[in-house]
């Protein structure tokens, strides 16, 4: 076959393609649950769901199940899915096929989690709000954006507010990329459970119990979570105190956490700025419940820090930091970097004081530990893990 | 409930007087998606209660808790195929099949039979695709059902079984939600009722075999128990059936919720997945301000009765078409619960 100039196949794409994607527009209006779910359905592959300015006031959840639709709104403040009136179903927005775009919407007072996708992959959430409006409370919702169990995941110019776990969690899913985000007001800013290759870089994490967060859990489908990268970002003044519900894992973090690794291997937290953090700047330790999952690593492994600038820290530690307050009065502060002193090859370079407990069991209690400031520069430097890369599709998405 | 399903029956037998249409087997494997409920003659008379020839009225042994709501469930398998036996998991059924179930309230629960509003018929059909989910709503007169894929509220009141008033608002599922939760883990549509162990009453296989509805049946049927008859199994038994019913179409290892790690199927041993001793992992206030999901010894402060018990959507369990407290279910879990050891080493 003779080869097709150029110019020639560009021109044919470009008349080929709006034959092929439809646009359905949905504005607000009486009826808008029925009307906005039918779209949703009515949705072929490379569809555009297109949600017009205004406020949908909703009474059930919403869900996507089809491959390759854009839902897009005209920006997170214009574009408001409010689920105050919601009667039923566990989140705002559920998402359940792959290849989807979520654009320029905000969710608001969702009664269970904000957006959720699950079996999701290459999904992308870019310039989204997802807000309880009334303040933090335990009422609210758990998660705000929650892609779970998928594939390739982007997250981009997001906001989350008020989430009673977690504003941004991603779990039990690979090739993650988190970033130009803010989580304010969450128990959790961002937290990335159970998961294998994360970026996360340029959020912003502030006024929540905890900023950033990297854990691994016992039981699960996927565990052993590694190889996450925590860079550029800004987690500053994180003093809500946590309101989490007790029973969930994030009840347990300290109120003024900047950075927290959890029970996971290559972890790299490098470039951020942590600053005004009441318990302490980053927190690296051992998974401290019991449990009988024989197929779980409770430690934390190969964590190199380095690079960070922090401002003050440990001035106020929460009553979820066991030995805090003893802490405080022995040193003045908790120092900005603490080190439950378990698993291995931890790896530390900022020029700011580290202080291990001295634990060999995540599990002992404080009254145990043997703390002391500690040195863990030394040794050859490590190598560097490599840059998570989303496929081409997903980037082009956005831009 | 057996009852009201008796005097439905014989009703059907009094008015099947002119030859009925045929059910359409080319609109059951076509692709089209009927807007009527009519169109595929399954169903005839008022509210549809009078079943076609060919389409026969099944039961269970524990059915899914609906809200109360009386349930009337049937098969359809077009002419000259048969029912694949399966032990484990549900029944093979061939393309061309049809699932039916309609969801009615009485005016008065005490007297079932009088006054039998159904609202809705839902058919789940086997296409050479797979299958497909379609909700049909019925009218206020009972003459016609209509497609309604994207779901709706309808105010439903009642007199319940203690004499008092009840009034919810009844949510009919969307398809997205049917499929929410006859998910086949594989981007799908699967069934979850029609298991062997749960159709194995009232002779109701054997009669399938007997009508050649069925290729085989073997030797030694298993029974899942009957949630709410002593008679039938243990505190223990009765239990996991009814989670095995009402929580494992989401909550198994491939399922809708298979990464909370809560999994509730029959076939799951005891254990942190089964929920004993086991921690929340993405329940946010659906944990209650309590720790395990099971605590053994310790109803009241286990999250799954907890979650049970709610009626807010960010707690409610199970998440789709619970708008009441199933009671007599919280009661058997929590008996069951209540006599479970504990195990100290467990404990927070």
């Amino acid at each position: 076959m003779k080869p097709i100039p150029f110019f020639v196949a560009a021109s044919l794409l470009a008349l080929a393609s709006p034959a092929l994607a439809d646009t359905i527009r949905v504005e607000p209006g009486a009826d808008a649950q029925s009307r906005l779910q039918s779209a949703l359905i009515d949705a072929k592959p490379g569809d555009i769901v297109e949600i017009g300015a205004g406020r949908f006031d909703l009474t059930d959840g919403l869900s996507l199940d089809v491959d390759r639709v854009t839902v897009r709104g005209a920006g997170p403040s214009a574009t408001i899915l409010s689920f105050k009136g919601q009667k039923g179903a566990g989140e705002g927005l559920l998402v359940t096929a792959d290849d989807v775009v979520l654009r320029g919407f905000a969710v608001e007072d969702s009664r269970g989690d904000g957006i959720k996708s699950k079996g999701a992959n290459r999904i992308v959430y870019h310039d989204l709000r997802v807000e309880w409006t009334g303040g933090p409370k335990a009422s609210n919702g758990a998660y705000g954006v929650y892609p779970v169990e998928s594939s390739d995941i982007l997250i981009d110019k997001v906001t989350v507010k008020g989430a009673s776990d977690a504003g941004i969690y991603v779990g039990q899913s690979k090739n993650i990329i988190v970033r130009n985000s803010l989580a304010m007001f969450n128990v959790a800013g961002i937290e990335i459970e159970n998961c294998y290759g994360a970026d996360v870089y340029q959020n912003v994490a502030t006024h929540n119990a905890g900023g950033i967060l990297v854990f691994d859990l016992p039981n699960l489908p996927q565990k052993g979570g590694h190889s996450v990268r925590i860079f550029s970002n800004r987690s500053e003044r994180n003093d809500t105190p946590n309101f989490a519900p007790k029973g969930n894992i994030v009840a347990g973090v300290p109120n003024g956490t900047g950075v927290i690794i959890m029970a996971n291997r290559d972890v790299h937290v490098f470039n951020n700025i942590l600053g005004e953090n009441g318990s302490t700047n980053i927190f690296i330790v051992g998974y401290r419940n019991s449990f009988t999952d024989t197929g779980y690593n409770p430690l934390p492994a190969n964590v190199v820090i380095g690079g960070n600038m922090h401002g003050r820290a440990g001035y106020a530690p929460g009553p979820q930091f066991e030995g805090g307050a003893e802490m405080l009065a022995a040193m003045g502060s908790v120092p900005p970097i603490v080190w439950d002193g378990t698993g291995s090859n931890i790896r530390v370079t900022d020029k700011v004081p580290t202080l291990s407990l001295g634990l060999t069991d995540p599990k002992a209690r404080a009254t145990s530990a043997n703390p002391a400031v500690v040195d863990l520069s030394q040794g050859a430097e490590p190598a560097m893990l490599a840059p998570i890369v989303l496929p081409q599709s997903m980037e082009a998405a956005i831009r | 409930m057996m009852r009201a399903f008796a005097a439905l029956a014989a009703w059907g037998l009094l008015v099947s007087a002119s030859p009925p249409i045929p059910v359409d087997d080319a609109l059951i494997t076509g692709d089209t998606l009927p807007a009527r409920l009519g169109e595929f003659h399954l169903l005839a008379g008022p509210y549809g209660q009078k079943p076609n020839a060919g389409v026969t009225p099944y039961r269970l042994n524990t059915p899914l808790f609906s809200d109360y709501a009386e349930k009337f469930r049937y098969f359809y398998v077009p002419p000259g195929k048969k029912i694949g036996w399966r032990d484990d998991g549900v029944l093979d059924f061939p393309v061309g099949s049809v699932l039916v179930k309609s969801f009615g309230y009485p005016i008065d629960m005490r007297a079932p039979t009088k006054g039998l509003r159904i609202l809705e018929t839902r058919l789940l059909i086997h296409r050479t695709s797979g299958w497909i989910a379609l909700p049909y709503v019925w009218n206020a007169d009972g003459s016609e059902a209509t497609l309604r894929r994207a779901g709706m509220r309808i105010n439903v009141s009642w007199i319940h079984l203690d004499g008092k008033p009840r009034a919810i608002s009844y949510a009919i599922p969307n398809v997205n939600q049917c499929k929410g939760c006859h998910d086949d883990g594989a981007g799908g549509i699967s069934l979850i009722g029609p298991k062997a162990h749960n159709l194995n009453r009232d002779g109701q296989l054997e009669a399938a075999l007997r009508a050649g509805r069925i290729d085989h049946l073997p030797a030694d049927i298993p029974r899942l128990p009957v949630w709410d008859d002593p008679a039938s199994a243990s505190v223990a038994l009765r239990a996991r059936a009814y989670l095995e019913v009402n929580c494992a179409h989401c909550h198994n290892p491939k399922g809708p919720a298979n990464t909370s790690g809560l999994w509730l199927n029959w076939e799951q041993g005891p254990g942190p997945n089964l929920g004993i001793y086991k921690r929340p992992t993405a329940a946010g206030r659906g944990s209650g301000n309590d720790e395990f999901a099971i605590d053994p010894g310790h109803p009241e402060r286990s999250i799954m009765l907890y979650r049970m018990q709610s009626l807010d959507p960010g707690i409610a369990m199970p998440e789709l078409g619970r708008a009441s407290v199933h009671q007599e279910g919280v009661a058997l879990l929590s008996q069951w619960i209540a006599a479970m050891p504990v195990q100290p080493a467990n404990q927070p």
